[in-house]
């Protein structure tokens, strides 16, 4: 079954502060989540559907450490942010949460668009058109990382290896 | 025969256990140190930890400092700083600085980071440990869980750009107009998340606090860490704090034709620098802003309110009285620095022209809590001016150096320090 996302259009350079604003950052991501990019897209937190993407303009995520920035896109069930380039420390957080990150140098092709496809063996995109826009290739251990929610899943299943591993041995 | 080798790959070839390493492969690196901080450290660790069932690998390889939520201010606060120190003794964590100012300021201090470790830290200015000659560089909770559980993380090995600094600093210019330089010409994201390292003799000639205010806002730049090779300036500094120094720096340095890219900049020509609201990238002159009036001035955080910066901003208004439209705010970044400045004057020449001093924590910088006004512009010494940051969405903030924030305090606008300097 090809799945079809609707697309939330964002301009260059969004911030970590803007994805989780300061002012929420001492509740839970439930709370902070409701408050993401309320600066930039008012409606977006309110209207946002599982499922939903993010087309964005480079430098997406650039600022602090805060995961949370990550989480709310997470939480609010964004299946995946499409942009030309991502803050360092955005990049690695958002893996490690689970949230998948496309890097594609054509996103102004996507500015008109309402909704895309994603080609996971790609990556890549597909729009409504059948035009084809490739991303650049993730790391297999990032992806694997990102399917299985993130880092936290990983570590759960690495710890439990090294338990039977360990149990074996002392069996 | 052996590739030349940067200062960061020489870092990261001994932590991940290896001779070499080459631009663009991925490496496991054992951790030499971890920081973490109220917000990003025990509230969010705990709770993963117990679920995980998992021991923190090396205690006496973990920092905790109380700086963010500090003081606490409401019922949430409490909870985030209660939570840190409930898990602190229950862990018996052997390092832990609560209330003794912020993170990236306390831990060097202490002595915790030395040339030629690799360490990470939950806050994205934790590159400042690059002062020092370390690699270290930012993560959010859920790696710093990976590297609490396991001692590892993974990195893509970086590309090094040297920033390449030749000439002086003109008198009423500092390393905060260099970095706020370098931000506007490369961008926000400039760096690409390689390693920067700072060199040439305008970099040599910097005190150390200098040196981490370049290091701490090359997170401002994009770079996963920023670096000064460490000299007999990082010796002295560090042996008075009491850290480990390698007796041999002399291999701690970039080997010849190691360096990927470098740009060359004359310091000596070099005025102070301001960025416009709402990017650090987004340099603008002094004088185009003179007749901007400003409401707040602002010397906090791990980048603006180290001694050096209070000694600056000391020269600027001693003797003297701000403007009365304007309130000044000085946020020391430590306990320590604070009581040196307590003890040489400089406070007393800061609360006499009129300054109120805070606690020494992160204040409105992070935006956590303490923030400014609806409309009001401001004029601060700290690294982000992100829209929303600081204040509401209709706060303008203006990043500057503490001689400019000093000058603009006096005056009541926008003001080029060089104007005002006695």
């Amino acid at each position: 079954m090809i799945v079809s996302h609707k697309i939330w259009h964002l301009g260059a350079d969004v911030d970590t502060d803007a994805l989780a604003p300061g002012a929420w950052m001492q509740y839970g991501i439930d709370v902070v989540a409701q408050h993401s990019l309320e600066n930039l897209l008012p409606a977006f937190a309110r209207e946002v559907q599982p499922g939903d993407v993010i087309v964005a303009g480079p430098n997406f995520g650039i600022g602090s450490s805060r995961e949370q920035a990550a989480s709310a896109l997470v939480q609010l069930g964004i299946a995946a942010v499409i942009a030309p380039s991502y803050g360092g420390l955005f990049f690695r957080n958002a893996f490690n949460l689970g949230l998948l990150l496309l890097t594609c140098t054509q996103t102004e092709r996507l500015q008109k668009e309402e909704r895309l496809v994603l080609d996971g063996s790609g990556p890549a995109i597909l729009l409504q058109s059948g035009a084809r826009l490739d991303c650049e290739p993730v790391p297999e251990f990032l992806l694997k990382m990102a399917r299985a929610g993130g880092l936290l899943p990983s570590l759960k299943q690495r710890l439990a290896r090294e338990r039977d591993a360990a149990g074996i041995a002392h069996g | 025969m052996i590739k030349p080798q940067s200062l960061a790959q020489k870092i990261i070839a001994r932590a991940a256990g290896r001779e070499t390493v080459r631009v663009g492969e991925i490496v496991n690196c054992r951790v030499d140190l971890a920081m973490f901080h109220d917000s990003s450290g025990p509230r969010r660790l705990k709770p993963m930890l117990e679920e995980l069932g998992a021991q923190i690998w090396d205690k006496s390889r973990v920092v905790l400092v109380m700086d963010h939520y500090l003081p606490e201010r409401n019922e949430e606060s409490r909870k985030i700083v209660r939570i840190a120190r409930d898990w602190a003794n229950e862990q018996a964590l052997p390092y832990v600085y609560d209330g003794l100012g912020i993170c990236h300021v306390v831990v060097p201090e202490h002595g915790h980071i030395a040339p030629g470790m690799f360490c990470v830290g939950g806050d994205s200015h934790s590159p400042t440990g690059g002062a020092f000659g370390a690699y270290m560089f930012g993560i959010g909770s859920t790696e710093m869980l990976g590297v609490v559980v396991t001692g590892e993380i993974w990195l893509s090995v970086p590309k090094t750009i040297a920033m390449n600094w030749s000439g002086r600093l003109a008198a009423g210019v500092c390393a905060k107009d260099m970095i706020l330089a370098m931000i506007a010409r490369f961008g926000i994201n400039g760096a690409n998340y390689q390693a920067v390292e700072f060199t040439g003799s305008a970099v040599r000639a910097l005190p150390m606090q200098e040196r981490m205010t370049l290091c701490n806002m090359s997170a401002e730049l994009g770079a996963q860490t920023g670096l000064v090779a460490p000299d007999v300036v990082t010796r002295e500094w560090l042996t008075q704090a009491g850290a480990a120094v390698p007796i041999d720096l002399g291999t701690l340095q970039s080997d010849p034709g190691s360096t990927d890219q470098q740009h060359d900049l004359d310091a000596s020509t070099l005025s102070p620098q301001l960025a416009a609201p709402h990017s650090p990238a987004r340099g603008v002159t002094l004088a185009e802003h003179s007749s901007t009036r400003i409401d707040v001035a602002y010397i906090g955080a791990c980048t603006g309110a180290k001694l050096d910066d209070l000694h600056f901003a000391a020269e600027v208004l001693r003797g003297r009285k701000i403007a009365p439209s304007v309130q000044l705010m000085v946020a020391p970044a430590s306990l320590k620095d604070r009581a040196h400045a307590e003890a040489d004057g400089t406070l007393q020449a800061l609360t006499d022209a009129g300054a109120s001093i805070l606690p020494s924590t992160c204040g409105a910088c992070a935006g956590y809590g303490d923030s400014f006004r609806e409309n009001q512009t401001v004029i601060s010494s700290t690294a982000r001016n992100f829209r929303g940051r600081m204040g509401p969405a209709s706060t303008q903030v203006f990043l500057g150096s503490p001689y400019t924030v000093a000058a603009s305090a006096l005056r009541g606008y926008i003001t080029d320090p060089r104007e005002v300097l006695q």
